[in-house]
């Protein structure tokens, strides 16, 4: 358990996403079967047991410390698991358990101790770990392990140890469980690939280039079909019958993580044997609704019955992968789309179905005039009442086989042109690994009416868009203009003659009762730095309450 | 009589009226006594100057030969007179050079401790325990939260991170004046034997460490080095430095911060330090219980640090204590740490979408 828990030490400081991959990867070689397993289950999410609550945490410090030197520590340190970690009397040498607790012991015990036990069990643990060990052991009991390690990210690593794609890694994973000796011997070479025995595996995912200016005039019109780029999440509906003949169904998303039991709306609903790839959106009273609806329903374990009601989840269906145990991926679109139109054309009829799944409509168009007209106003263009829920469009080749990965040609994706608004920078923070010297996350405003005439309200954050002499340029910026600092934040010059207009795009705007603004930005980015413009020709806060809709 | 009659504290500093002079006094006075030589508690404009020739030597190398009217030195073990009290210096484990300072006064004792901490350094004398009527103690890590763990854990941390990335710079922030110097020569013990690479403002004061007998291996300046070369290889500097723009010069650095405070998940990430090092100067919650029962002292005043949980610490314990809210310490290089519950604040005002 200690060595575990210096990994995800390590790896709550470390940034870079590579890094991360690589402290993994030096772990699961280093650190033999089935403690590699076990840890590979924590990383993943995969461990599970009724969580201890903050507190038993709390009953057994205060078994054990002054409760005035506890509520001083608890007070500085402000988390309560890492102020007992820190602060846990370790017995003297001679009263130790003879060996620190594996990791693997603790999640065995876990599952089949009854809750009684659980205080001293804990204790025990406690008292056989160093600092970092009891951090990592409360942080995994109460369910808070967030080290922002994905896992992707630990399935990339396990990948790396045999230099495979990480797609093939996620191909088996399905079938298997922790402490995945079986996928270990496998990709380090001393065994054959483990065999899956899902019924319902995820395949990994087709993906488009982003279409840019030049590349239109290369391709033919007729070669290519449209339909709608939907504002919602990618996933791949996979469902057929187990071993025992039930029905398997599960939600993977496009990195074929299992996202099955946040939405046991569609699970339900959704009867059929084969794979298909659409889009999960929220839908209701017959209309798509915005992506900010959409994210109450994600990143969720388990989902309460109100928000099934308020958000109830929908699968737009774009392509069919397998039918009846049939793999079309090497059949051209043009012949999976004509299966999947009358699949969902069958299975419309059965009960609940069509509320829960339908087709991702084809845009007609023969030149590219016409599809550019179409992409610039959907709903006049067939996507009607869904229409604010359209961020593009998809172009395929009739002709594209189902191929793994990103390849080039066959698919594209249009995206519509992004809001744009121009904000004046108001905030710089130091970024983190790479940037850490650089003044790179930007907190910008518009112009709103105050009591003593117009102030700047900040309306949005950005990390990105700008490139690396761009970067150098703001950071040079903000170096010389600062008027104030709060740690690693800068506050910059932004009056009315004097600062930085920054031409922001976004994606989309809803209102927020977090921000002072009242409005909240979707994917906000820095498009242009415009040093010719002073800061009061920047925009005004009703420029963008404007792009709000109402629902 | 009274133990105030010898020592009290006062705005400029500890202040002895019967000997009239302060203890690492903050503001400029005709007579001070200096327990070691980080600038939170030597500053330069005093009149005389009394300290251990290391504390003497530094002072001069940070603030230029003219930092004193007049100095004195005072070695371990040695005693002077000062209108008749008795200074007796003994060391504090805390930096090359840095002294406790025990005052004698008709039967009456008060060590001064300075900063001290009680664990093994081979960069300088280790803290010997002195029995007193007062001991005077910081409280930097004056929380049970703070245990630091063994050195080389620490720097075995360091190694096995450039032993994964080979081709990273790692930064390690030290305070110029003790940390850095005990980070070189804990990495030395560890057998990393690699040239280190020194911030400017490291090269005096390293260059004395050795001049005095403590070997600390190859270094070399960090300016004027190949990009390239710097790769896998250890740097450091003061932690400010390491998210100035002097940082940019290094391959894919790794930020590493050698501090006590590092102890505190939120204190690393305020910094953005990706590889945090408990490697601290101060003693550490049980060597502060350790060192003050070690003196015997009847009575414990408390100066800079969590003063709070100290006090009533001894306080259960049925030992009379006191905080003496001195201010102006615990800021070497203006780069110690925030006092408690300082989180860097963040403008309300900032949106986060």
């Amino acid at each position: 358990m200690n060595r575990f828990a210096a990994l995800l030490d390590r790896l709550a400081y470390e940034s870079g996403r590579n890094a991360k991959v690589r402290l993994m990867a030096d772990y699961f070689r280093a650190t033999p079967d089935p403690e590699r397993g076990y840890a590979l289950a924590a990383l993943t999410g995969a461990l599970s047991f009724a969580n201890a609550k903050p507190g038993l945490v709390r009953a057994l410090i205060m078994e054990r410390a002054d409760p005035i030197l506890f509520a001083l520590s608890y007070d500085y340190v402000g988390d309560l698991s890492e102020t007992v970690a820190l602060m846990w009397p370790a017995p003297p040498a001679h009263l130790r358990p003879n060996h620190a607790p594996l990791l693997s012991e603790i999640v065995e015990a876990l599952a089949r101790l009854p809750k009684r036990d659980l205080p001293a069990q804990v204790a025990a643990w406690l008292d056989g770990l160093d600092d970092t060990g009891r951090w990592a052991l409360l942080k995994l009991i109460t369910g808070a392990l967030r080290v922002g390690a994905s896992a992707r990210l630990a399935k990339t690593a396990v990948a790396s140890l045999g230099d495979l794609p990480p797609d093939e890694v996620e191909l088996v994973w399905p079938g298997l469980a922790a402490p995945y000796e079986d996928l270990f011997a496998w990709v380090e070479g001393r065994a054959a690939r483990p065999e899956t025995g899902d019924p319902v595996p995820f395949r990994p995912v087709m993906l488009a280039h982003a279409l840019e200016a030049g590349d239109m005039a290369a391709l033919d019109p007729a070669h290519f079909s449209a339909e709608w780029k939907w504002d919602g999440i990618r996933v791949q509906v996979v469902a057929g019958r187990g071993a025992e003949g039930e029905r398997v169904l599960r939600l993977y998303s496009r990195t074929g993580e299992d996202i099955s039991p946040a939405f046991p709306d569609l699970l339900e609903a959704l009867d059929f044997s084969g794979a298909l790839d659409g889009e999960l959106l929220v839908r209701k009273e017959g209309r798509v609704q915005s992506f900010n609806l959409l994210q109450q329903r994600l990143n969720r374990k388990s989902v309460t019955p109100r928000m099934l009601k308020d958000f109830p989840a929908h699968v737009r269906a774009y392509d069919l992968l397998v039918e009846d145990g049939e793999d079309l991926r090497d059949r051209p679109f043009a012949e999976r789309r004509a299966r999947l139109e009358t699949l969902v054309a069958r299975l419309a009829a059965s009960k609940g179905f069509a509320s829960r799944l339908d087709l991702s409509p084809l845009v007609p168009f023969s030149t590219w005039e016409e599809l550019a007209a179409a992409r610039s106003d959907p709903a006049s263009a067939g996507a009607g009442e869904d229409a604010d829920a359209v961020e593009g469009v998809m172009l395929k080749r009739s002709d594209s086989l189902y191929l793994p990965g990103r390849p080039k040609g066959p698919w594209w994706k249009w995206k519509r042109d992004p809001h744009t608004v121009d904000a004046v920078l108001m905030y710089a923070q130091r970024g983190h690994g790479k940037r850490s010297s650089f003044y790179s996350d930007y907190t910008f405003g518009v112009w709103s009416a105050g009591s003593e005439g117009d102030v700047l309200v900040p309306v949005g954050k950005a990390y990105f868009g700008f490139t690396d002499e761009e970067l150098k340029a703001i950071d040079k910026f903000v170096r010389a203009n600062t008027v104030n600092r709060f740690g690693p934040v800068r506050e910059v010059v932004h009056d009315a003659d004097t600062g930085l207009v920054l031409e922001v795009a976004f994606e989309g705007l809803a209102r927020s009762a977090r921000h002072r603004s009242g409005v909240a930005m979707r994917f906000p980015r820095i498009a242009r730095l415009r040093w010719d413009k002073p800061p009061r020709e920047a925009d005004r806060l009703e420029t963008l309450e404007a792009l709000i809709r109402e629902p | 009589m009274r133990p105030e009659d010898l020592l009290r504290p006062t705005p400029r500093g500890l202040h002895c009226p019967v000997g009239d002079f302060y203890i690492d006094p903050v503001r400029p006075v005709a007579r001070a006594v200096i327990t070691h030589g980080h600038s939170d508690h030597a500053r330069a404009g005093h009149d005389h100057v009394l300290a251990t020739r290391e504390t003497l030597d530094l002072m001069a190398i940070r603030y230029g030969p003219a930092f004193a009217g007049a100095t004195q030195a005072l070695a371990y073990g040695e005693h002077v007179d000062v209108g008749g009290v008795r200074i007796t210096a003994h060391p504090a484990g805390h930096v090359l050079g840095s002294a406790q300072m025990a005052l004698s006064w008709r039967g009456l004792t008060i060590v001064a401790s300075g900063d001290y901490k009680e664990t093994f350094d081979p960069t300088c004398a280790r803290f010997e325990p002195v029995p007193c009527d007062v001991f005077i103690s910081e409280a930097t890590f004056g929380l049970p939260v703070f245990r630091h763990p063994p050195a080389a854990r620490e720097t075995a941390k360091l190694l096995n991170s450039l032993a994964v990335f080979p081709e990273r710079a790692h930064l390690v922030g030290a305070y110029s004046l003790g940390k850095a110097q005990r980070v070189i020569a804990l990495l030395r013990a560890a057998g990393h034997d690699a040239p280190i690479f020194l911030h400017g403002a490291l090269i005096a004061i390293t260059a004395y460490y050795e001049a005095r007998g403590i070997p600390l291996g190859p270094v070399r300046p960090a300016t004027g080095v190949a990009k390239a070369d710097l790769a896998g290889a250890v740097v450091i500097a003061p932690p400010s430095a390491l998210t100035d723009l002097w940082s940019r010069r290094f391959p894919d650095p790794v930020a590493a911060f050698a501090s006590g405070w590092m102890r505190v998940r939120a204190r690393a990430r305020q910094r953005g330090i990706e590889l945090p090092l408990v490697i601290s100067d101060h003693a550490d919650w049980d060597g502060l219980l350790a060192s003050i029962a070690a003196t015997g002292c009847s009575e414990l005043w408390v100066t800079h640090g969590a003063e709070e949980a100290l006090v009533h610490w001894a306080g259960t314990l049925g030992l009379r204590a006191r905080p003496l809210h001195m201010v102006g310490y615990g800021e070497e290089e203006g780069e110690d740490a925030p006092p408690p519950g300082d989180a860097a604040p963040t403008p309300s005002a900032a949106g986060e979408a």
